[in-house]
């Protein structure tokens, strides 16, 4: 944690600063909680690797359009279900499109659903988190309600309602979402305004503003990142599970998900269908937890 | 104890009620009215017909009376005919589907507790240790990789590399093998965490401690002392542990082919169905409320050290 030096201790400060060395010499040292975070998740190499991966999915989703060889939508009704060969490096599908170009255009659908559906989700839920008085009783019943309902059952019910597609997973998914974060984000802002070192930092001259900016934020933020970057994978995994039995993206737009939910019923005759996607599903959710894991660790290392 | 009880069972009606009310809202707000003729592209049918068919159905009523006759009639189990199967009744397919999803998820249950409490002991004991580095990657796997992508990869293992297994079908155990283990890995890998953790705390309780100091061996110190106290707080997790064989079994089922409830709620997802879709959900509702109290309640007979 920086030293922070309330206004009326910085005179008192500068007066022993200027006869003690050591402790300017100190100060490059003293480091921010963010600054020790990255440090200790640099150290984790699990969650370097899921990062590393989670920046390399992000680059094949925005680059989709150079790095795929042929469109999502291309079919080659020549060559239909064929096997991994040189024209196309996994396969084909069976409609003759390029099992490739609809993985990397897959990429991009994940990512944004991931990504997407956070700024969503905490949008709601730290707003509707910090709000006190009636609301706040009201959010307390609707969560509990909400916690009785499996949230995947009540995700598919949203989805049968508005039908398939981008912005109604979107909306699902933000909608049965924001309920954690609000919860989270209550619990922090009642527990931190009653810590001492709020009231500390108010004694010593602390004005509202920096004490919330300073003392009561970077404590509430931090359980709130935690629950934002296991978010991400679970948004992932909802997209993919509803486009697997076909009621989250609309075709011919590609999804993993999807694509493992039509393959898998080829399975036996054309494994690499279902196989690749189900690898890519794979390979970013764990990526997402080591990264998830490593940050979590690295910005509080008791929750551990 | 007997007042909490009571007051939990009283909470459920009103939490069973909320259920019902936000399926039968659902279902209301969905575009599409079953006045509507079936045919796509037919003509609408005359607004005395429509009347009359309203009438029929009881859709002229009010919305609360209708939400009342749905409450009276979803309480006998009473949901209708299904929209894709027109014959059957929504009862009957759930008469029939029920019990194999139950199997199903019992015997996912017992294998990822059986697994999950063992590698949990594992991972503690032998703490950054060999154990400990597979018990805790088996248990991030199965956390974090959907169960329909574990499925794909447990076909392509043990079906076609080693063709031990069929890739599906429920005629015979052994077709139940597979369904149950890609079922069984999500809430193995929850367990195997929560007792690795509640183990290491254990293990260095100070009654731990007492009883080593007063001579005991390793295994009754382990047996008779840790694990006892150890696997109380993994009850807790038996709640969401239902709820996620329970929505986890709509994949397996369906990937499995499996003809159990949640491949036909798949199935009624597709076909619009909503009948079905309702009737599934509320009864994976009402089933799963049950179960989160019933382990409420357990909870606090295991446990003397929690008061109501």
């Amino acid at each position: 944690m920086a030293s922070s030096t309330p206004a009326s201790a910085t005179k008192l400060g500068e007066e022993l600063s200027a006869s003690a060395v050591t402790h300017a010499e100190a100060r490059p040292r003293s480091s921010s909680l963010w600054r020790d975070g990255v440090r200790r998740l640099r150290r984790n190499r699990l969650a370097v690797a899921g990062g590393v991966v989670v920046v390399l999915l992000c680059l094949i989703a925005i680059f989709a359009d150079f790095l795929a060889p042929f469109p999502y939508t291309k079919t080659n009704f020549a060559r239909l279900n064929e096997a991994p060969s040189r024209a196309y490096p996994l396969g084909t599908d069976q409609l003759g499109r390029d099992l490739l170009s609809r993985m990397i255009y897959g990429a991009r659908v994940s990512m944004l659903v991931g990504l997407g559906a956070q700024v969503i989700v905490v949008l709601i839920g730290a707003l509707s988190g910090s709000i006190g008085g009636r609301t706040d009783m009201f959010l307390t019943r609707f969560v509990d309600v909400m916690y009785a309902f499996p949230r995947l059952l009540f995700v598919i019910l949203v989805m049968s309602m508005l039908g398939a597609g981008l912005t109604n997973i979107f909306i699902a998914i933000g909608l049965t979402g924001w309920v954690g974060i609000a919860r989270q984000t209550r619990a922090q802002v009642l527990a931190i305004k009653e810590k001492e070192f709020v009231d500390g930092a108010r004694a010593l001259g602390a004005g509202f503003g920096r004490v919330l900016a300073r003392h009561v934020m970077p404590n509430a933020l931090t359980p709130i990142i935690v629950a934002v970057t296991f978010g991400i994978p679970e948004a992932i995994f909802t997209e993919a599970a509803l486009s697997f039995i076909g009621v989250g993206i609309n075709p011919p737009t590609p999804s993993w998900g999807q694509m493992v939910g039509e393959g898998q019923q080829y399975i036996r005759s054309y494994w690499h269908l279902c196989v690749f996607p189900s690898i890519a599903i794979a390979v970013t959710m764990l990526s997402f937890v080591f990264f998830g894991d490593g940050v979590r660790d690295a910005l509080d290392p008791k929750l551990k | 104890m007997f007042q909490f009880a009571l007051t939990r069972v009283l909470w459920l009606i009103p939490t069973l009620l909320a259920m019902a009310l936000v399926t039968f809202l659902v279902m209301h707000a969905t575009p599409g009215s079953p006045l509507d003729p079936i045919a796509e592209g037919a003509n609408p049918l005359s607004p005395e017909a429509q009347k009359v068919l309203a009438k029929h159905y009881g859709l002229d009523r009010p919305l609360y009376e209708q939400f009342a006759i749905f409450v009276s009639k979803a309480v006998r189990g009473d949901f209708g005919y299904s929209f894709v199967y027109k014959t059957r009744t929504v009862q009957e397919i759930i008469a029939e589907t029920f019990p194999i999803s139950l199997l199903l998820g019992s015997m996912a249950l017992v294998l990822a507790i059986l697994l999950g409490l063992t590698l949990g002991i594992l991972a503690a004991l032998y703490q950054n240790r060999t154990w400990d580095y597979i018990s805790v990657s088996l248990a991030t796997v199965g956390v974090a990789v959907p169960n329909f992508v574990l499925a794909v990869f447990l076909i392509i293992l043990f079906s076609f590399i080693l063709p031990l297994f069929p890739t599906g079908g429920w005629d015979s155990p052994r077709t139940w093998v597979l369904p149950t283990i890609a079922l069984a890995l999500a809430p193995m890998g929850i367990i195997a965490r929560f007792t690795r953790a509640s183990m290491l705390e254990v293990i260095r309780a100070d009654y731990t401690l007492t009883a080593r100091a007063k001579g005991l061996g390793e295994l009754p110190v382990i047996f008779k002392h840790a694990l006892k106290n150890a696997f109380i707080p993994v009850v807790t997790l038996l709640g969401p542990m239902f709820a996620a064989v329970g929505t986890g079994s709509f994949f397996v089922e369906a990937i499995f082919r499996v003809p159990g409830m949640g491949r036909f709620f798949v199935l009624s997802m597709t076909g619009r169905d909503y009948p079905m879709i309702m009737a599934v959900v509320l009864t994976y509702g009402v089933f799963l409320a049950i179960m989160n109290l019933v382990v409420d309640l357990l909870y606090g007979v295991l446990d003397p050290r929690i008061r109501y």
